[in-house]
C-alpha cells in the first residue's frame, strides 16, 4: 500500500530523492541496516547520529512504561516521517526518505510536548527542488502525516469502542480524549467527506431531519452525564465502520497545496468557534485536547508547506513559527500531566489569552493561500 | 504602501477640520465605485465628497464638528516586541489615510484581490462615501508600564505627567473590564456603518499585537464643538455642552486643550489628553422625575437649554443667588468653581440593551479632551461626584485615561512614530 501510494504520488521530487539515494554510492547499500532506537520515559537513545541520503530505517523499541512516538523532523518541525502510538514492550520500524541535510529525531513519552531531541545528520548530495516540485512535496509529506495520525485513530478508536462495549466507564473515559486527538489533527481531510463528519462528530442537536444523534459525542453525554454506556454497543461499532471509512479515503485522497493552506486556517477557526467556547465536548470538557491536536494539525500542514512557502516569503515563515511557539506556550499553562485541564478549569481571562494568541497565529496563516495560489 | 507616498498634504487646516482634496492614485480602488448614487464623472469624487482629511498639526476628530456616530475601541498591546507594534501603526496609518479618505482598507480592497485570498477590506462600506470618518488615536498609561510595570518597550520615561491614573471618585461603579487599554481609537462619522468598519479593519490588521478590551458604539453626538452646530440632547432630554469648548475659539484652544511646548514631552506637544467615562443613566427613574426637579438637578430649563436665571440658552448662569441649586450640574460643572477649568467635551449617548431586569442600559459615553486631565477633568469630576444631585440617576462605569498626540503631517509619518522613535 504504501509504497505503490509514494509512486503514485510520483513527484518529480521524489523521483529526485530516490535517485539521489542510488547514485550516492557506497553507504547507500546498506538500507537495510536499520538504527536502533532505545526510547525509554527519559531516554532516546539512537544508534546512529547520521546516514547517507536515501531510504533510512529505524527501529524503535520502546523500553519505558509510556505510550511513545518517534519522530523525523525536518527544519521547522517539518515531519519526515514518524510512528505513533507504540505501546510499552513493543518495537516499530520507520522507514523514511531522506536527502541530505540536518534533521533532528524525537521520541516523545507520553506523546506529548516537543519530546526529547537528536541531531541527525544526512549526507549525499541532492538537487534545489524547483517551486512546483517543492509544492508537489508537500502533498506527499502531508499524505506521510495523514498516514501515521489514520493509523492510530484507528488504534485508538478500537480501543475506546471495545472498553464501551465491555461497560468499563472509567476506561472509555480515559481513551476518549485519546482516540480523538488523532481525529482532531486531520479534521479538514475528514470533512471533504461531507456525510461522515456529522456521523462521527457532530454534536447533539446539529443532526438533519431523520438523522441520529451518533458518534463520540454521543457516546461522551452517555459516559459523562447518566455513566450508563449499556446500550452503546450499536453506537459504538458504527463509530468504529465510520471511522474505518473515512480512514481508508482520507489514505486515498491526495490534499492539493491550497487545500492544505486553507485546512491549516480552518484548524485554528475550528479552535476559535468551538474549543475556546466549550461547545465540542460539552459533556466531558476535555476540548484542551481537542485545542492541541487541532493546533499540531494545523502545524503539519504549515510545515508541509513550508520549503515552498520560504521561498516565496521567508518573513512570513519566520512569524508563524514565532506564533506557533507562543500558543504552545500558553497552551502548556494549561497541562495536567500527559493530558489538558478541563474546558471548566480555565478562567475567562485564560480564556481570552488563548483567543488572542489563536487569532495572533491564524491571521499569517489565512495569507498563506494566496501565496500558494499565486504560484510564484 | 505605495498609497502613502502619493497621498499629498491637502488640507492642513489649523485645526484639521478642513475636508481636504486627496491627490489620489490611478490605481486606487475608490468605494463609490458601481455603488449606488455614484457620479457619472467617476465615483471616487463622490466617495471622498465628504472627506475630512486625516492629515495636519492636530489629530481630526477632536475639534472637528462632532459627527452623529461613535466606534470607539480600546486595546491591550498582547506583545512585547516593539517592532511589531511599530508595524502594526504604520499598517494602521496607511488604512485609517485610506478609509478617511472613503476608500478600502487595503490596496486591493474588497472585492479586488484574488479568490484564495481573504480580502484586504471587510467590504461593508463598499459604496459608502467617506460620511465624515475621522480616527483619532490615544495612548494608555499601559503602553508605558504595563500592569506588572514592565517597561515593555522602552519608553516609560516618555510618559507623560499628565497622563496619570485617573482617581477613584466617590460612587464610581468602574468595571475594570470595560476599562483603561494601552491604546484606544475613536471613529466618528455620519454613518454607522462607516465607522464600525473602520474600527473592524483596525481590529483586524492589528490581530497578534493587540487584543480587543472593550469597545463602545455611540450614537447621537451629546456635544457641539463648533458654533455651527445646535446643541444636542442627552438621553435625560436635557441641552449638553452649551458652554463646550468649541473650534472657533482658538484662544481658549491653546489655553484649554492643546498641549503647549514644555507642557512635558516633546512628542505630545500640540496633542491633548483624552478621558472617557462610560456613565449609565438610570432612566427609568429619571422618567418618574417632575419636571421642576428634572430642571433644578441641570440648573437649566429643559426646553430652552437657558440657565434658570437666564431666558435663552446661551445666557451666563447667574451663580450668586440660590435660583440655581448648590448642588445643580450646571453649576458644579462651571468654570469659575472650578478654577477656571474648562474642557472640550464630544460624548455620545449610548444604548446597549437592556439588562435584564426590564431596563435600558443606556447612557451617555463622556469624552472629553483637555490640555491637562490633573487640572481640568480631576478637579471637576471631584466636585461632582461629591456634590451633583445628577448622581442619584448616574453611574460612571468604565474609564479610561490616554495620550493624543498630534497630528501627521507627511504622508511617510505613521501614529506613534514620535513616541517610539
Amino acid at each position: 500500500m504504501r509504497t505503490a501510494r509514494i509512486l503514485t504520488a510520483a513527484t518529480a521530487a521524489a523521483l529526485l530523492l530516490a535517485a539521489c539515494g542510488d547514485n550516492d554510492g557506497g553507504t547507500t547499500g546498506d538500507e537495510d541496516a536499520a538504527i536502533a532506537v532505545s526510547a525509554s520515559d527519559t531516554a532516546c537513545d539512537v544508534a546512529e547520529g547520521e546516514s547517507a541520503a536515501g531510504t533510512v530505517t529505524f527501529t524503535i523499541a520502546n523500553k519505558g512504561s509510556k505510550v511513545t512516538e518517534f519522530y523525523v523532523y525536518a527544519d521547522g518541525d517539518r515531519v519526515m516521517g514518524e510512528v505513533e502510538n507504540i505501546a510499552p514492550g513493543l518495537s516499530r520500524e520507520l522507514i523514511v526518505e531522506l536527502a541530505a541535510g540536518t534533521y533532528e529525531t524525537a521520541c516523545k513519552p507520553g506523546m506529548i510536548g516537543k519530546g526529547i531531541r537528536n541531531g541527525f545528520t544526512v549526507t549525499g548530495s541532492s538537487t534545489p527542488l524547483t517551486e512546483d516540485a517543492k509544492l508537489a512535496q508537500a502533498t506527499t509529506d502531508y499524505q506521510r502525516y495523514v498516514k501515521s495520525q489514520t493509523g492510530a485513530l484507528i488504534d485508538k478508536t478500537t480501543e475506546f469502542v471495545t472498553a464501551v462495549k465491555a461497560g468499563k466507564v472509567d476506561q472509555a473515559k480515559a481513551l476518549f480524549p485519546v482516540a480523538r486527538t488523532y481525529w482532531e489533527r486531520i479534521e479538514p481531510v475528514a470533512e471533504i467527506f461531507g456525510d461522515l463528519d456529522p456521523a462521527i462528530d457532530g454534536r447533539e442537536g446539529d443532526q438533519e431531519e431523520g438523522q441520529e444523534f451518533t458518534g463520540f459525542h454521543r457516546i461522551e453525554k452517555d459516559l459523562w452525564t447518566t455513566g450508563d454506556i449499556s446500550q452503546d454497543g450499536p453506537v459504538a461499532d458504527k463509530l468504529l465502520v465510520d471511522v474505518q471509512k473515512i480512514v481508508d479515503l482520507a489514505n486515498s485522497t491526495t490534499l492539493s497545496p491550497l487545500q492544505l493552506a486553507n485546512g491549516a486556517k480552518e484548524l485554528l477557526d475550528e479552535v476559535a468557534t468551538g474549543k475556546i467556547t466549550g461547545e465540542e465536548d460539552r459533556y466531558s470538557h476535555t476540548d484542551l485536547w481537542d485545542f492541541a491536536a487541532n493546533v499540531e494539525g494545523s502545524q503539519a500542514a504549515v510545515s508541509a508547506l513550508r520549503p515552498a512557502l520560504e521561498e516565496k516569503d521567508a518573513a512570513l515563515v519566520t512569524t508563524l513559527d514565532e506564533r506557533f511557539a507562543s500558543v504552545e506556550a500558553a497552551l502548556e499553562k494549561h497541562r495536567d500531566g500527559d493530558g489538558w485541564k478541563p474546558h471548566t478549569a480555565l478562567t475567562e481571562a485564560d480564556l481570552k489569552t488563548l483567543s488572542d494568541e489563536i487569532n495572533a497565529l491564524a491571521e499569517p496563516i489565512s495569507r498563506i493561500a494566496a501565496l500558494v495560489a499565486s504560484g510564484k | 504602501m505605495q498609497r502613502r507616498k502619493v497621498i499629498g498634504l491637502a488640507g492642513v487646516g489649523a485645526a484639521g477640520v478642513a475636508a481636504g482634496a486627496l491627490a489620489l492614485s490611478s490605481d486606487d480602488p475608490g468605494r463609490g465605485a458601481g455603488g449606488a448614487g455614484a457620479g457619472g464623472d467617476g465615483s471616487r469624487g463622490n466617495a471622498a465628497a465628504d472627506a475630512i482629511s486625516f492629515w495636519g498639526d492636530r489629530q481630526a476628530g477632536i475639534v472637528t464638528p462632532a459627527q452623529d456616530r461613535l466606534h470607539f475601541m480600546a486595546f491591550d498591546v498582547i506583545t512585547d516586541d516593539r517592532a511589531a507594534l511599530v508595524g502594526m501603526l504604520e499598517a494602521w496609518t496607511a488604512a485609517a489615510a485610506r478609509m478617511t479618505a472613503g476608500l478600502d482598507a487595503g490596496t486591493r480592497g474588497a472585492v479586488g484581490g484574488i479568490p484564495e485570498a481573504p480580502p484586504d477590506d471587510t467590504g461593508e462600506a463598499l459604496g459608502l462615501p467617506a460620511s465624515g470618518l475621522t480616527l483619532t488615536i490615544g495612548f494608555g498609561p499601559g503602553l508605558f508600564r504595563d500592569a506588572t510595570g514592565k517597561d515593555r518597550f522602552g519608553i516609560a520615561d516618555r510618559r507623560p505627567e499628565a497622563l496619570a491614573d485617573l482617581p477613584a471618585f466617590p460612587g464610581d461603579a468602574l468595571d475594570a473590564k470595560i476599562s483603561g487599554g494601552d491604546i484606544c481609537v475613536q471613529a466618528c462619522a455620519h454613518d454607522p456603518q462607516v465607522a464600525v468598519h473602520a474600527i473592524r479593519n483596525l481590529a483586524r490588521l492589528g490581530m497578534g499585537v493587540v487584543s480587543v478590551r472593550w469597545s463602545q458604539l455611540g450614537f447621537g453626538r451629546t456635544s457641539s464643538t463648533s458654533t455651527s452646530q445646535d446643541t444636542p440632547r442627552n438621553l435625560f432630554g436635557f441641552k449638553d455642552g452649551t458652554a463646550n469648548l468649541k473650534a472657533e475659539e482658538t484662544a481658549l484652544l491653546d489655553e484649554h486643550l492643546w498641549v503647549r511646548d514644555g507642557d512635558g514631552p516633546d512628542w505630545m506637544t500640540g496633542g491633548s489628553y483624552l478621558v472617557t467615562r462610560k456613565i449609565r443613566m438610570i432612566i427609568e427613574t429619571w422618567d418618574r422625575t417632575p419636571l421642576g426637579e428634572q430642571e433644578t438637578i441641570f440648573g437649566r430649563a429643559k426646553g430652552s437649554g437657558a440657565p434658570l436665571t437666564g431666558t435663552a440658552e446661551f445666557d451666563e448662569p447667574d451663580l450668586t443667588g440660590d435660583r440655581i441649586d448648590v448642588g445643580a450640574h450646571v453649576r458644579l460643572a462651571h468654570p469659575t468653581v472650578n478654577g477656571g477649568a474648562r474642557l472640550l467635551r464630544r460624548g455620545y449617548n449610548y444604548v446597549d440593551g437592556s439588562d435584564g431586569l426590564g431596563r435600558l442600559d443606556a447612557g451617555l459615553f463622556f469624552i472629553a479632551y483637555q490640555r491637562d486631565p490633573r487640572k481640568q477633568f480631576v478637579p471637576v469630576q471631584t466636585r461632582l461626584s461629591r456634590h451633583d444631585l445628577l448622581n442619584e440617576y448616574i453611574r460612571h462605569v468604565s474609564s479610561g485615561v490616554f495620550a493624543c498626540p498630534p497630528g501627521l503631517l507627511a504622508a511617510d509619518d505613521h501614529w506613534g512614530r514620535s513616541l517610539l522613535a
